[in-house]
């Protein structure tokens, strides 16, 4: 019972932290219909700002809550920047162009962060210090650190404002206007080059969040650390069918169970990866779409 | 003016701006730069060292090593170790070959932490005449990545750091630390008559042959010894991952004596919190890996309080080469740090070289193989050992340090 409960946390929290990477990843997709993959990079500016931010601040203010806080903003807003710079720099000269020099492009701009990054911060890995206060919990005679439920209920409540910012404002209801159909949106009176920037903007400040959350499980990172972050959002992101919100979070919460769920079953525990991958193809094959995907109709 | 060719001209361009961009930044960080003592690289590919000393002539060794990749510390170790030997010989009148004096020189190739670099550069060592012999990789997978060139080549080479078993099979493939066998076996021996520990657990990153060695081995002799090995769990590093959780949940709830990490001290600061998250409450034990001191500063929790890793020597046990070692590296690098095991081993490795080199009498590649090979007696800073039984493998101790209060203290020493 204990081993279950534990395990059934494991999951949450893993899933939640695929499904907001996932999340962030699938915004830009969603609305610029551009597979981003600088996305990783991205996510890891924010890991660095907030390393950087949160050791500062630690020796000025007391409350690890607010380091939290005012260190989350800070990265919000210097990864925001950043997305916004690579898109001027590296997607609108190409907006025009085919589909994979836009791919090869973002690829190419990942690697460019990445670099920067190691040559700014050096290449020695670094230990995020600890963003939520060190205290225990007990759940149904487990005992369980805050910073778990933190990480799922922070998770839970950024993918609730964002499915609000998306169907109630009217920005969210550009950016889905523009995802069905951009010229129309166009013709509608909808600045669609604000509302690709605006998507962004919102893929970097999950990211941002995403990132706080991975620093607090994990404590650990390199200037890599967005290399397998992208990947696996990206497998997350496909399987739930990428562009669609509600299935990025699926799929990521399916990625974390799978996770979880492998090394308990399997003989060899490390075989995750492969269930992994055939749970994709199997989904797939059988809806090439992802799951929650719409099928879009390509018009000549 | 702007026509549609002209569009499609400027594409084509910008894509070309930003290929040029990408690779130059590529080149900016796999570049080989070794460390600022080195003078003006002949090209742009190998650093070669200064000839330091006053000599005529130079015997030039090459270096393979991880300067970039996934863990630079090690190629920054690895430098540091072979820039002191090389300079304290040079110091102390050269090699003498016949009669005649020589200074000792390197040139050094990155190979990022990838297998194919390792390779490569290996080859360029072997096509390159001046080069007598080559120090490194250190990490197995890069070791045996260069294996086969090494015997095909006939060019001596010695891995100050590679711990695994087959990579010795090689005639031509010598290193200065003991083997995987030689460290599961230590610490399953240790865990189970000195900690008195019946049951032991293993989590270890299959995708590496390294930590399957130990880990393999380790369960081997431990259950020969009459020890329950009640989980035995792997995961694959090479995606990165970070997420224990599932896996330790299982440890926990079969609340061995020990836990087993044998794996890259990067990675053992996750692997130990989320075990105590868990709710285990046993003893961590590690391979030489964990001997950085990375690993205490990121452990704030003091989780690792008396855990305990094997490890190639200890200042506290040291003998007077390595306490002279450990002073000038004080000196050398300023620090009040104590050089870690890939320092010593590197340094160690130098000094194998030079000593092979007398004992032959001869650079010829042949001759310093046949020269590693009839090492008697070689005091080196991470002890003393001895090449006889002829398999490329030193005889030579280990050490076992316990982690307490914040420290790598010294707890035994363990002979094979």
């Amino acid at each position: 019972m204990n081993t279950f409960v534990q395990q059934i946390i494991n999951f949450l929290q893993l899933g939640s932290i695929y499904a907001l990477c996932a999340l962030s990843f699938t915004m830009v997709y969603g609305v610029a219909r551009l597979v981003n993959f600088a996305h990783g990079s991205i996510f890891g500016v924010s890991m660095y700002v907030l390393f950087f931010a949160s050791t500062y601040l630690f020796n000025v203010i007391e409350s690890t809550w607010l380091v939290y806080v005012i260190s989350l903003v800070i990265s919000c807003i210097v990864t925001s920047l950043i997305a916004l710079l690579l898109e001027r720099v590296a997607y609108t000269p190409l907006r025009n162009a085919p589909k994979v020099a836009v791919v090869v492009s973002s690829v190419g701009a990942g690697m460019v962060i990445e670099y920067l990054i190691l040559n700014i911060a050096g290449s020695k890995a670094l230990r995020m210090p600890s963003l939520i206060p060190n205290i225990k919990f007990d759940l149904l005679g487990v005992s369980v650190p805050l910073y778990k439920f933190m990480i799922i209920i922070i998770a839970i409540i950024t993918m609730v404002v964002l499915n609000i910012v998306i169907k109630k404002t009217k920005l969210g209801i550009a950016m889905r206007a523009v995802s069905q159909d951009r010229v129309a949106a166009g013709f509608m009176g909808i600045q669609t080059s604000k509302v690709v920037s605006a998507s962004f903007v919102f893929g970097a400040i999950i990211a941002a969040v995403a990132a706080s959350l991975y620093g607090t499980a994990y404590s650990i990172f390199a200037y890599d650390v967005g290399e397998s972050i992208i990947w696996w959002s990206f497998i997350a992101a496909v399987l739930g069918g990428i562009g669609s919100i509600n299935g990025a979070v699926l799929g990521g919460y399916i990625i974390g169970a799978i996770s979880v769920l492998a090394p308990i079953i399997l003989p060899v525990s490390s075989y995750k990866d492969i269930v992994a991958f055939a749970v994709l193809i199997i989904v797939l094959l059988v809806k090439p779409t992802g799951l929650l995907g719409k099928k879009g109709i390509e018009k000549i | 003016m702007k026509s549609k060719k002209d569009s499609i001209m400027k594409k084509m361009l910008l894509i070309g701006l930003c290929s040029v961009v990408i690779m130059t930044a590529l080149v900016g960080c796999n570049g080989t730069e070794a460390t600022s003592t080195d003078a003006e690289p002949e090209s742009a590919e190998a650093a070669v060292s200064e000839e330091t000393g006053d000599f005529e002539d130079y015997i030039y060794f090459g270096l393979n090593y991880e300067l970039t990749g996934a863990f630079p510390i090690i190629g920054e170790s690895s430098i540091q170790g072979i820039d002191m030997a090389v300079n304290e010989i040079n110091a102390a009148g050269g090699i003498t070959i016949d009669g005649k004096t020589y200074g000792l020189a390197y040139k050094a190739l990155d190979n990022a932490f990838n297998t194919d670099e390792a390779a490569v550069n290996a080859q360029e060592f072997a096509d390159d005449e001046e080069i007598v012999a080559m120090i490194g990789p250190n990490d197995s997978d890069m070791c045996m990545a260069t294996q086969a060139i090494v015997t095909d080549e006939h060019l001596p080479a010695i891995s100050p750091w590679s711990t695994l078993v087959v990579l010795t099979e090689s005639p031509w493939y010598f290193r200065a630390c003991f083997t995987d066998d030689f460290q599961g076996e230590i610490l399953a021996k240790y865990a189970y008559e000195y900690e008195n520990a019946k049951t032991a657990a293993v989590l270890y990153d299959m995708s590496n042959p390294y930590n399957e060695g130990i880990a393999t081995r380790f369960k081997e002799v431990y259950e020969q010894l009459g020890g329950t090995v009640v989980e035995y769990l792997s995961y694959n590093g090479k995606t990165g991952e970070t997420d224990f959780t599932s896996q330790m949940t299982k440890i926990a709830s079969a609340q061995p004596d020990i836990l087993l990490l044998p794996n890259f001290y990067e990675e053992i600061i996750a692997q130990t919190t989320q075990a105590r998250d868990m709710g285990y409450t046993g003893k961590f034990m590690g391979s030489d890996t964990w001997g950085d001191t990375s690993l205490l500063d990121w452990d704030t929790d003091n989780l690792l309080e008396g855990a305990l890793w094997v490890g190639h020597y200890h200042k506290d046990i040291a003998s007077d080469v390595a306490l002279e070692f450990i002073d000038n590296y004080h000196t050398i690098y300023g620090t009040d740090k104590d050089p870690n095991d890939i320092v010593a081993l590197n340094y160690d490795a130098v000094y194998l070289l030079k000593t092979a080199i007398e004992i032959a009498q001869s650079f010829d590649r042949t001759a310093i193989r046949d020269g590693l090979n009839a090492i008697e007696v070689f005091e080196g800073v991470t002890g003393t050992m001895n090449f006889v039984n002829g398999n490329g493998d030193p005889t030579k101790s280990a050490v076992i340090n316990q982690i307490s209060g914040g420290e790598f203290k010294y707890l035994d020493t363990v002979n094979p």
